[in-house]
């Protein structure tokens, strides 16, 4: 189970989104919406989650999200999508969603005894 | 499968139990986990307190950009603004992973009820003071912030994973313009010595007060948030400057400086911590031009942001009827 | 010129990812730093945020025969001077953007604009046989010998008046470029072309920004249009063509069709209306390609320039 990249800010922000809606109109710091940032590192590997972004629409956080987050060639693909936009599995990133997988152990690299002398592994 | 073997280790029942759990097994934690608020807290205003020192750290070395004097420094020195400027933003969306938002953070800077580091309130007065801040403040950074790439709360010690990598590339640049310079006129070489002394105390005192007068760290460390006392910081960057500084040819302003062979480190003097404790309270030769720029850009900058939420609405709201009238005239043909 | 040729495997960038990633190595930040090269090896990833590929790799400097030194020279120093001091005028932003992704984007144009006038600087002291730097030629020029258009030496005003200047410049520029990419100068054309992937980036944020602004609030879009208002006056200079542009570069007429067709486009798309204003005049018919400039551009290098010319014969 690796990171969830569906977690990050799915609780909080839209709260304050709800908040910040609900507040007067004549707010002079109108919030640009929270976006999430995942980058493809190489050929051949998963996008990865690497953070977030404000932007006013989506051209916007990918032309930022590449100027942030892979303004020295960290990457050969980039997604963006609205923090809103996702859906995480429950408020607990050590989730009873998960668990079944959690008993069985072969799925571990723990259930296989490694001699002591292979390196680095 | 890390979550797992953390689960099967310790048959934590409680929240706070596993938080305790994952604390102690090195583990992070995550922003959907529970954690005490006291902790919440803790993060927020640390994590917020870095971005804002990011965001105005761009100004004291931002002061040499439009004056840089050849095109290769100004081109490092831009893409160093930009770089504290990603940095910012890298640490103010960790902090937003724990529930505030950026906009209330920045109202917190600019209304001074949130703090940044007070080195920034220091001013740069000459070209030479670009390179020394690059050696010694990026460099005490460095220090500061390598074990923070450890940090229990995830976010914030990936944040600093690629802060690190950055930063090191700072005090480098730093570094080598330091080097140039020495090597160049005595003009050049008298800069250099100049903001030594002027940046040298302020540096040491980046590191917080010393520890007795510390009341937060214990927490912090026992929480994994921090890794080593202030004092333990300061002199490791020590140890690690006197080298430097002998290899660059500049002399540290401070007369106790004397290797101490008993305990294998340099014995240094004390900073001044009262002026440290007058620039955190406001009276630092910049601290009010520092805020003053930051409220301006951020208040100029509203119409702007202001226009930009506008017009996506705008555009949001044809795409909606553009499909509405799509479904509609699919649903005529269907009917037909 | 070739220092930020290094490609991402340089020592340098090993070093710091094995000092930032490997958490319990928290005692050795510094160990490498002493030895850190001297001099630029290794560092040009870092200087520059983005497109530090070399343009000029495997590139012959050498004079093409039939072209003419001097007028290739005062050709990259018109179109260097336009990226020098458009660099210098966003550098100004910077602190002061309107967001703090902002701030990221807008130091990425001038970071961009900064390479490509280092590039044709240091082309004009090879093409003119005077062996000048780039530094020699930024910091060591009087006014009146900077040939640039007056569009970019104008101060920077609002938000909407820097991506009003923008937009004009990045448009007609990115046309230009796309021309040059064939030029017999090879040092020019790869230039040119590195640069047409640059400007359509900058045309890219100008124009959305001024679709964002004109098409935002009432009052975004009033200053949209003050800022269109305030640099039109300043496009016509980028079509009339200099004696040595006819010669050696191409013929900025030819620019018109093509740009003010683009344009029109945008702040059609923006709600806003195409100025309807007479172009600035000239001084005696001589304006920016020739070295008569407003009074904008003094201050500007005075501020460029001042560190430099304290320290004459200096290295930085
Ligand atoms: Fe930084
Ligand atoms: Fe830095």
């Amino acid at each position: 189970m690796t990171e969830s990249p569906a977690a990050p800010h799915a609780e909080s922000p839209a709260e304050h989104k709800a908040e910040h809606k609900a507040g007067s109109k004549a707010d002079s710091r109108a919030c640009w919406p929270l976006y999430e940032v995942f980058v493809r590192p190489r050929r051949g590997l998963n996008h990865v989650h690497v953070g977030s972004l404000h932007a006013s629409d989506d051209r916007m956080a990918l032309l930022a999200a590449r100027d942030l987050y892979t303004r020295r060639n960290e990457g050969v693909s980039l997604w963006v999508v609205r923090s809103d936009a996702i859906t995480a599995s429950t408020p607990d990133e050590r989730d009873p969603f998960f668990e079944p997988s959690g008993d069985k152990v072969y799925r571990h690299p723990t259930f296989y005894d490694i001699p002591e002398d292979v390196p680095h592994i | 499968m890390v979550t797992a073997e953390v689960a099967e280790a310790v048959p934590a029942q409680t929240p706070e139990d596993r938080f305790e759990a994952v604390i102690a097994a090195e583990q992070r934690i995550e922003p959907r986990d529970w954690m005490p608020d006291a902790y919440r807290a803790t993060l927020i205003r640390q994590i917020a307190q870095h971005a804002h020192s990011e965001i105005i750290g761009m100004q004291p070395e931002g002061n040499w950009l439009t004056r840089a004097p050849s095109l290769r420094r100004k081109a490092i020195l831009l893409a160093k603004a930009q770089d504290e400027a990603g940095h910012g933003l890298y640490l103010y969306a960790a902090a937003e992973t724990l529930g505030v938002d950026r906009a209330e953070l920045t109202e917190k800077l600019i209304s001074g009820r949130q703090k940044y580091s007070s080195i920034f309130n220091y001013p740069t007065l000459t070209f030479a003071d670009v390179g020394v801040i690059g050696w010694l403040v990026d460099g005490a950074a460095i220090c500061n912030q390598v074990p923070l790439c450890r940090c229990s709360y995830g976010p914030y010690a990936r944040a600093m994973v690629r802060i690190c990598k950055e930063e090191s590339f700072h005090q480098r640049q730093g570094f080598e313009l330091l080097m140039t310079l020495m090597r160049g006129t005595e003009a050049q070489r008298r800069m250099v010595q100049d903001a030594v002394d002027r940046w040298w105390w302020p540096s040491l005192m980046m590191f917080g007060p010393p520890d007795a007068d510390s009341p937060n760290t214990a927490r912090s460390m026992a929480w994994r948030i921090k890794r080593h006392s202030n004092d333990e910081l300061r002199q490791r960057f020590v140890d690690m400057t006197v080298p430097q500084a002998e290899h660059l040819g500049v002399t540290l302003p401070d007369p106790e400086l004397r290797w101490n062979e008993e305990r294998g480190g340099w014995d240094f003097g004390e900073p001044d911590w009262s002026e440290l404790t007058r620039v955190i309270h406001g009276q630092g030769p910049c601290n009010t031009q520092r805020i003053e720029r930051r409220r301006t850009a951020h208040e100029d900058g509203a119409w702007v942001r202001e226009a930009a939420v506008a017009h996506a609405a705008k555009r949001a709201a044809e795409h909606a009827a553009a499909a509405a009238a799509a479904e509609q005239h699919t649903e005529q043909e269907n009917g037909k | 010129m070739h220092d930020h040729t290094t490609p991402a495997t340089s020592t340098t960038t090993q070093a710091a990812t094995s000092t930032a990633t490997s958490g319990t190595e928290d005692d050795h930040v510094y160990l490498s730093l002493a030895e850190a090269a001297p001099g630029p090896e290794g560092e040009g990833r870092w200087a520059y945020g983005t497109g530090f590929a070399d343009p000029l790799l495997g590139v012959d400097t050498a004079l093409p025969a039939g072209l003419d030194g001097a007028d290739l020279a005062a050709y990259c120093l018109m179109l260097g001077d336009d990226a020098l001091i458009l660099a210098q005028r966003l550098i100004e932003w910077c602190t002061r953007a309107p967001e703090l992704e902002e701030e990221v984007a807008l130091a990425n144009l001038g970071l961009d604009l900064l390479g490509q006038a280092r590039l044709l600087l240091t082309r004009a002291g090879q093409a003119d046989g005077t062996g000048r730097s780039e530094d020699d030629l930024a910091y060591w020029r009087e006014e009146h010998e900077f040939r640039n258009v007056r569009l970019v030496e104008t101060p920077n005003g609002d938000f909407a008046y820097s991506i009003a200047r923008l937009l004009l410049f990045a448009t007609t520029r990115g046309v230009l470029y796309e021309a040059l990419s064939a030029h017999p100068d090879p040092v020019l054309a790869a230039v040119a072309a590195r640069g047409v992937k640059e400007l359509a980036y900058h045309r890219e944020y100008a124009t959305a920004w001024t679709l964002r602004l004109g098409d935002g609030t009432p009052y975004s879009a009033e200053r949209m249009q003050a800022g269109l208002d305030a640099v039109w006056p300043l496009l016509e200079e980028l079509f009339t063509a200099h004696p040595v542009e006819r010669r050696v570069g191409v013929d900025p007429a030819e620019l018109r069709e093509p740009v003010l067709r683009a344009l029109g486009a945008v702040v059609a798309e923006a709600g806003l209306t195409v100025p309807d204003v007479p172009p600035l005049a000239t001084v005696l018919g001589r304006a920016g390609r020739d070295g008569v400039h407003t009074e904008a551009l003094g201050p500007l290098l005075a501020e460029l320039q001042v560190v430099a010319r304290a320290h004459p014969g200096a290295t930085w």
